[in-house]
């Protein structure tokens, strides 16, 4: 199974094993990485499951849609490097992968 | 006060300070058949999977209310092949929580998807030997159902809180800092009915940002950390290809500016109260969304020429 290794915002650093085919942010929910909230679900609708993604694995994501860019504009401190979690698939491609989950989620 | 819960088992615990987070249920219809077979309601995970096995393809899926629950249950019934009948009371889909012109696009958008919308109309009874196989309406029009999705609204669980003499109306009484009349007991989530600072009047939620907000709320006052609960609700609905969100309550509003047009597949209608921005309604646009709600918790008055402009991004509006 893929590896992630989520940074959370106590400083901690999590790894993790998620299968192929869950979201980012189910991996990390199901784990219980810290910061991670997710309040609509994974409906892209609440801009509070918000990541960084490692800039070295940015162009093996799938591209943001303009659903999501919309989203993270004014989420908490965006960055180039935004996603929200709840949009990025986990594949075989992104073992590996590192993340840092911002302070704080949520716009507003 | 005897400060304790009785299970069903008969077990009892002691308490000194209770949350009651009781949820809502899914108003029942009380018409003749109402009890028939293959009736079904949406409201807890339970539910999918029953209605999932009647939605084959071919099938004949009658949905009593055009309200979020209704609607989305349309779509999904649609894409999985099912024969979609819509009914509604009032003259309009969703009319108590959107725009006019947003119950237009969604009924134009089901409509093409093949979804019959029929409004201004009753059910008056079911009939079946069964199971269901017909809705009757009061004008007498009738429709044949292998299955049928019932959405007409949610009533708060209050039951054990008024039994327990605590103050309910339309939803368990608390105030600000979740506190119900009974100065142990507190409430949070669909179940209460609560005051908004921000919108001055009591609400009523059905909202999964207020369910956890106010929760954290809850707790934080019962460990006598006083926190006010005021929070601007929002809301979203995913039908078809389509995302309305929702930020606000409009309510009392005075004025109402569309920007973009509903032909593009991505507009969005922003409501005012004295030159405030109180709501907005944003179909496939998550950014003048999130900029709402980031304007109406400031209280922002945007100047209604940049309003109207959708070239203009809605953050810059003000």
């Amino acid at each position: 199974m893929p590896r992630i290794v989520f940074l959370q915002p106590d400083g901690l650093t999590r790894e993790i094993e998620a299968p192929a085919g869950i979201t980012l942010m189910e991996a990390a929910r199901l784990n219980h990485v810290a910061g991670v909230v997710a309040q609509c679900g994974g409906a892209c609708a609440c801009a509070t499951c918000h990541v960084y993604i490692d800039p070295a694995w940015l162009g093996k994501l799938a591209p943001l849609e303009d659903m999501e860019e919309g989203m993270l504009e004014t989420a908490w401190e965006p960055k180039a490097n935004s996603r929200l979690s709840c949009q990025v698939t986990i594949t075989a491609q992104l073992d590996g992968l590192a993340v840092s989950v911002p302070q704080r989620q949520g716009g507003g | 006060m005897a400060r304790k819960v009785v299970l069903s088992n008969g077990e009892a615990i002691v308490y000194d300070r209770l949350l009651l987070c009781l949820g809502a249920s899914s108003r029942q219809l009380t018409c003749t058949g109402a009890e028939l077979p293959g009736v079904h309601y949406l409201r807890t995970m339970a539910d999918v999977p029953k209605i999932q096995a009647a939605l084959k393809p071919g099938a004949r899926a009658v949905i009593i209310g055009g309200g979020y629950i209704g609607l989305e249950t349309a779509a999904t019934a649609r894409k999985m092949g099912c024969l979609v009948t819509v009914l509604e009371m009032a003259d309009r889909v969703m009319n108590r929580v959107v725009a006019s012109n947003v119950s237009e696009y969604f009924a134009y958008e089901h409509r093409n998807h093949g979804v019959h919308i029929i409004c201004n109309t009753r059910v008056v009874r079911l009939e079946g030997t069964t199971q269901v196989e017909r809705v009757v309406c009061a004008d007498g029009s009738s429709y044949e159902a292998d299955l049928l999705v019932v959405g007409v609204g949610a009533v708060a669980n209050m039951q054990l809180a008024a039994d327990a003499g605590v103050k309910c109306d339309n939803g368990i009484l608390v105030d600000e800092y979740c506190r119900t009349s009974d100065p142990d007991i507190f409430a949070a989530g669909d179940c209460t009915n609560h005051p908004s600072r921000h919108y001055e009047m009591r609400v009523r939620l059905e909202s999964v940002d207020n369910a956890f907000e106010q929760a954290k709320t809850a707790a934080l006052n019962m460990l006598d950390k006083p926190t006010v609960h005021d929070r601007v609700p929002w809301f979203w609905s995913d039908q078809f290809d389509n995302k309305l969100l929702i930020v606000g309550l409009a309510q009392g509003h005075d004025q109402q500016v569309t920007r973009g047009d509903p032909a593009l597949r991505s507009f969005t209608v922003c409501y005012l109260k004295g030159g405030e921005l109180v709501a907005v309604e944003a179909i496939n646009h998550s950014k003048d969304y999130m900029a709402a709600r980031k304007l109406i918790a400031e209280r922002a008055r945007p100047n209604l020429d940049k309003l109207a402009d959708p070239q203009i991004a809605l953050k810059d509006a003000v």
